[in-house]
């Protein structure tokens, strides 16, 4: 199967601050492909330069096969994009917002198109209403009404559920999953509602610091075997101490205020618990956490949890 | 292309703010013609006080509607370029401003096609300012004021030119003047591709217009033959030129002439590179440009 996308040696320097550093990866068709990485990670960057409008310093990125540097009419003609806030034109109206976007894909709109957009993202009510007066949600949807009126091959989505509420983001997650399976689009979408991902992607790229952490199949990357453990404690220093002591040092993961997170195979929860009550340390609760957020949260801070652990 | 540029009228058209220059043009028009309708023989008094003593004048054939629109245009024309860096500042910069500059560079449209476009947009929007403009000053002012032959004071001489003879001539300086704003509509249009918000670009394009008239107008000899040749501001007062004729024997004027039109050309060329190297700038500038709004 050839990829959709392909980047290889991604590199983009601000002066002196490096944005994204080396980035390699492959988004396959039809698939939905998680981009995850902390604030500041490099995600939105690397996101505008597929879309040109970051150049890179240096690196290649192909899409549909071709070069982007030189084939970028016919690769943006094929892809459609809300990068980070859909800001759209508040002093037109939702149909005349999607009727400007399709024209300038190259479009002669018809009613019916723009309908089906509008009620794709369920916002056939309020056609009419100037997009002032829509909520953050509304607005969302509609960004990515105007990211597939040209009926793109490739969509691309940063952060599409920021600032959504419960319903917001399910309504999205819905929609994304609409997309992949039911229109065989390819998605790419970055956020940092990791459980989010968890729930769509089919495959994953977590970067931090510009950095590639690791790319591959959700299910394959995340072992169901392993988990993180939160365990709160009536005596965080104690606690501290004990645990430092014990075997269970080298499964520390991080401590937040009373909490401790733990990284062991599930199969050990029994065992810890047991040593806890011989370590004479006073449990509140002890929580098996099952996410791609504890996942993340093993890789990319593996090699800060000593200090975490220690302050 | 037209496509593109329609999207971009249709953009600039629906803002209700860009109906504020409109509104402030008709406001200054009507004031000074309900100013002329009732005190206009004081006015020409004053104007022509140099005047009176060698000449009789006769004020009532004098203030009609030419001559309105003229005493207009001299006043306006220097206001009105604060006025188009109003929406042509804020043409690129406006739309990182609002987070939209980055939903139309992802579309299938190179950036200088996008660039150039919304360029001519703010030229049609020029025109149109100034489409709005002729209509009062001059058709209202025939309506209020009537027709005759037309007075210019130069200096110590008084010019007559025929009433047949005058509407071409408002034409070609209202064309001119098409000319003179889309230069100053040029440089807000360069300097909004450097801004993420319009503030920016329309202030400095106003400082740098005030600036450069200012030294445009100054009577420094240094300056006179070096520097102010160059500056275009020097030159988008030219228009005057339309309304002066060439004489003939008896010191008439000549009907459909203009006394130095190579000066004019000169001006109005001056002009067009001063456009052709604003906008050449920009779509260097943008294309190179990270968009990070």
């Amino acid at each position: 199967m050839s990829p959709i996308v392909q980047v290889n040696d991604l590199t983009k320097t601000f002066k002196e601050q490096e944005a994204v550093n080396g980035l390699s990866f492959t988004v396959y068709p039809a698939d939905i492909y998680g981009f995850l990485g902390q604030n500041g990670a490099g995600k939105s960057t690397t996101l505008r330069m597929l879309l040109t409008l970051i150049a890179p310093t240096a690196g290649e990125i192909r899409i549909f096969g071709m070069d982007l540097r030189t084939h970028r009419r016919e690769i943006l003609r094929r892809v459609g994009a809300v990068i980070e806030r859909p800001d759209l034109y508040k002093y037109l109206t939702a149909w005349e917002n999607l009727s400007l976007f399709a024209r300038m894909s190259g479009l002669r709109p018809e009613r019916r198109l723009l309908l089906d957009q509008l009620e794709l993202v369920g916002l056939a009510q309020r056609v009419h209403s100037k997009v002032g007066t829509f909520s953050q949600g509304m607005k969302q949807r509609l960004g990515i009404a105007t990211a597939l009126v040209h009926d793109p091959d490739l969509v691309i989505l940063d952060e599409p559920t920021n600032g959504l509420d419960p319903q917001g983001i399910a309504d999205i997650r819905n929609l994304i999953l609409h997309l992949s399976h039911h229109r065989k689009k390819t998605v790419i979408v970055s956020s940092h509602l990791l459980s989010e991902m968890e729930l769509i992607a089919g495959r994953m790229l977590i970067i931090d610091r510009g950095k590639k952490i690791i790319e591959g199949r959700v299910d394959e990357l995340f072992d169901p075997k392993e988990t993180i453990v939160e365990l709160d404690t009536a005596d965080a220093a104690d606690t501290a101490e004990k645990l430092g002591g014990s075997r269970w040092q080298a499964h520390l993961r991080e401590r937040r205020g009373s909490k401790f997170l733990l990284k062991m195979d599930r199969a050990d929860i029994p065992v810890l618990t047991n040593d806890l009550v011989e370590l004479g340390i006073r449990v509140l609760a002890i929580q098996p956490r099952h996410s791609l957020e504890d996942y993340f949260l093993t890789l990319t801070t593996a090699n800060q949890h000593v200090d975490a652990f220690t302050d | 292309m037209w496509t593109l540029l329609r999207i971009e009228l249709f953009k600039i058209f629906r803002r209700p703010r860009t109906y504020i220059p409109f509104g402030a043009i008709a406001a200054m028009i009507l004031i000074i013609q309900l100013g002329l309708k009732f005190d206009g023989r004081s006015y020409l008094e004053l104007m022509m006080s140099s005047l009176s003593d060698s000449f009789f004048i006769p004020y009532n054939m004098i203030m009609n509607g030419y001559l309105v629109a003229f005493v207009i245009l001299n006043t306006l024309l220097i206001q009105v370029p604060l006025l188009v860096a109003l929406v042509a500042g804020d043409i690129i910069a406006g739309e990182a401003n609002m987070g939209t500059l980055r939903l139309l560079v992802i579309r299938p449209v190179s950036r200088t096609r996008l660039l150039l476009v919304k360029f001519f947009a703010s030229v049609v929007y020029t025109v149109a300012l100034l489409v709005w403009m002729a209509v009062l000053s001059l058709f209202l002012s025939m309506l209020l004021f009537g027709t005759n032959d037309m007075m210019i004071a130069r200096n110590t001489v008084m010019e007559q030119i025929r009433s047949s003879d005058v509407l071409w001539r408002y034409i070609a300086a209202f064309g001119y003047a098409a000319v003179a704003l889309s230069t100053v509509a040029a440089l807000a249009f360069l300097l909004s591709v450097f801004a993420d918000n319009s503030i920016g670009p329309i202030v400095s394009t106003i400082s740098v217009v005030i600036v450069l008239t200012i030294l445009s107008e100054m009577r420094i000899p240094l300056y006179d033959n070096t520097v102010k040749p160059w500056l275009f501001t020097s030159h988008m007062l030219a228009w005057k030129g339309f309304f002066y004729s060439q004489s003939d024997g008896q010191g008439a004027a000549i009907p459909g002439s203009v006394e130095n039109l190579p000066a004019i050309l000169r001006s109005l060329v001056v002009l067009l590179v001063y456009i052709f190297g604003f906008v050449t700038a920009a779509i260097v500038s943008f294309n190179k440009k990270d968009i990070l709004s």
